[in-house]
């Protein structure tokens, strides 16, 4: 029997042939190594290719394997996001303020995987400090969606994205501050998670907004993401918001049925300017889950309409105070040409960071600023409770939420850089997940005019288990398989 | 709500973020449209609704003050742009 293409297979397929020697973790790496090579020039879903030491990685993993010692990601190749440090390979942030920073630690995240046995083969591309939702805000080029070159990855995981797609990796990690992981797999056809704040150690990811700010995989299906959630969440001593909670073995419980599981469609996600198209891939949707047995109920989240302005409030903010720390002095971009120290300062930023990341500054500077702080900052604070409130009364009758994950299929590339309102309102349907801090995943739901459409189902805190086993059945019953792009 | 010139640069002051004319002017008119979208807040009543600043209860956490990586600091000095004898090198804040 002929083995498939070594970078083809999930991490299930994988690890089967590696533990039963059919191929080795070497092969598996030269293999996904000669993909990222053979697509990336069209893509552009990395930034750094670490091939050197992703083949040490990979022998590394094949003694372990030999030993009888493997675990599911043992020898199993990732691409992590570049704004998840990572010890002697650039993290850059996709900014020009870090593009020369080489940290001297792994996030906690990474060693999780490297402790697998995982092999690194990179850092994907983002929209600058994780700001935006296409990944055209990269100071060093936009990635192209592998499904059609010409439109945007989503984003701001936009590299990580394009790179399950386009199985440059088996699996990649991302970041989620409002939507950063789901958009970008929904318009690229894998599927994105972002677990309950805290799950996983925020510990070794560059801060964005860090009351909103969440790891999460990127996979080709619902069991490789059961799997990646188990390796990389857990207590982080490094990080005082992370869970005590006890990590369950999620992949375990991906077969039970879902008969008589309420789940809830909240009518505000159902709007009259959603494209007809999503809103009718949804509806599809929600019709296999009731087929599978599961009692669907129409529910309300009254203040849904108020997260976008609550998000655009919190997250600048907190963005503003997180990223004082680029200074010029201690590390990143230093502009060279000042000697007063004031005039050094304002140019390292202005020189360092791009126009979405200073507009953000600004705005969350003004949020916070004398006189505006009670009308802006502290306002949306108090906005955020009721919102969070709307999800702590509707898991009183339902146990999931569905709804669509993005409102359109990925847009061309070059649409919205010019203007960032139409830009954000892309996120809408992923910011509430994360005011509320509840875990959520987008699944994908099949193709609109040949372009990926994810449908999301959100749950209460620590609802991992269920929500990954109600994707499980709905993406076994769909049944459309990993949507390949032609690439 | 539309910002005036001397608002926008007196924000920028308090980022220190520097700006061109340029800039000043298209930024100074984006966040004016984003501001705008802000407006539908202020319709709520929040009178009796608490404060959210962390979606999950935390907890205080503390531990020892013991030193766990000590080459942390010497290596932390590879990523300083201006540095002399360990010391990380800063522009004079006296004038």
């Amino acid at each position: 029997m002929t083995l498939p293409n070594p970078w083809s297979l999930t991490i299930s397929e994988a690890h089967r042939l590696l533990v039963n020697k059919e191929l080795s973790a070497v092969e598996l790496t030269e293999s996904v190594i000669e993909r990222i090579k053979h697509t990336d020039s069209k893509i552009n879903s990395f930034i750094t290719i670490t091939e050197e030491s992703a083949l040490e990685s990979a022998a590394n993993a094949d003694s372990i394997i030999s030993k009888g010692e493997a675990s599911m990601l043992t020898g199993i190749p990732f691409q992590a996001k570049d704004n998840i440090c990572t010890t002697g390979i650039n993290t850059t942030c996709a900014s020009k303020m870090l593009e020369n920073f080489r940290p001297n630690y792994d996030a906690t995240a990474i060693t999780k995987l490297k402790s697998e046995g995982a092999v690194l083969l990179g850092k994907g591309n983002l929209d600058e400090f994780a700001m935006g939702s296409s990944t055209e805000n990269s100071v060093f080029f936009p990635t192209k969606n592998p499904h059609d070159l010409s439109a945007v990855p989503g984003g701001s995981s936009g590299g990580p994205a394009a790179s399950v797609s386009a199985e440059q990796c088996l699996f990649s990690i991302g970041s989620d501050t409002g939507g950063s992981v789901r958009q970008p797999a929904s318009f690229c056809g894998v599927v994105g998670l972002k677990p309950t704040y805290g799950r996983v150690s925020r510990f070794g990811l560059v801060a964005f907004a860090s009351s909103l700010d969440q790891i999460g995989p990127l996979t080709k299906n619902v069991e490789d993401s059961a799997f990646v959630l188990e390796a990389i969440s857990g207590n982080d001593p490094k990080d005082s918001t992370s869970n005590t909670e006890d990590v369950p073995n999620y992949s375990k419980y991906l077969n039970d049925d879902i008969k008589g599981l309420k789940i809830g469609v909240p009518k505000e996600y159902f709007v009259d300017e959603m494209d007809s198209a999503v809103a009718s891939t949804v509806r599809s949707s929600i019709k296999i889950l009731e087929e599978l047995g599961a009692d669907i109920s129409e529910v309300s989240l009254p203040h849904t309409s108020y997260a976008l302005a609550v998000y655009y409030i919190i997250a600048p903010a907190e963005a503003s105070s997180n990223l004082s720390r680029y200074d010029g002095v201690k590390f990143g971009y230093s502009h060279s040409e000042s000697t007063d120290i004031w005039d050094a300062l304002e140019k390292t930023r202005q020189h360092g960071f791009g126009p979405e990341v200073k507009r953000r500054i600004l705005l969350g500077t003004y949020a916070l600023s004398s006189g505006y702080y009670d009308a802006y900052y502290l306002k949306a604070q108090k906005v955020r409770s009721l919102i969070r409130q709307d999800f702590v009364n509707v898991f009183k009758d339902v146990d999931i939420l569905i709804a669509p994950s993005t409102p359109t299929v990925a847009f061309p590339l070059g649409e919205k850089t010019s203007d960032p309102v139409q830009m954000y309102l892309n996120d809408i349907f992923t910011i509430p997940a994360n005011i509320a801090g509840i875990p959520a995943i987008s699944i994908p739901a099949g193709l609109i005019k040949n372009m990926p459409i994810g449908v999301q189902l959100m749950g209460s805190h620590h609802s991992e288990k269920m929500l990954l086993k109600t994707a499980h059945a709905y993406e076994t019953a769909a049944n459309h398989g990993f949507l390949k792009p032609s690439i | 709500m539309k910002l005036s010139n001397d608002e926008v640069r007196h924000i920028a002051s308090l980022a220190k973020v520097g700006m061109t004319e340029e800039e000043f002017e298209v930024i100074g008119a984006q966040l004016s449209q984003i501001l705008e979208q802000f407006q539908s807040l202020s319709t709520l009543d929040t009178e009796n609704s608490e404060t959210t600043a962390h979606p999950t209860s935390l907890n205080t956490v503390l531990r020892n003050d013991e030193i766990i990586n000590p080459k942390a600091g010497k290596d932390m000095l590879n990523n300083v742009p201006r540095k002399e004898h360990g010391f990380v090198r800063v522009r004079s804040v006296i004038e």
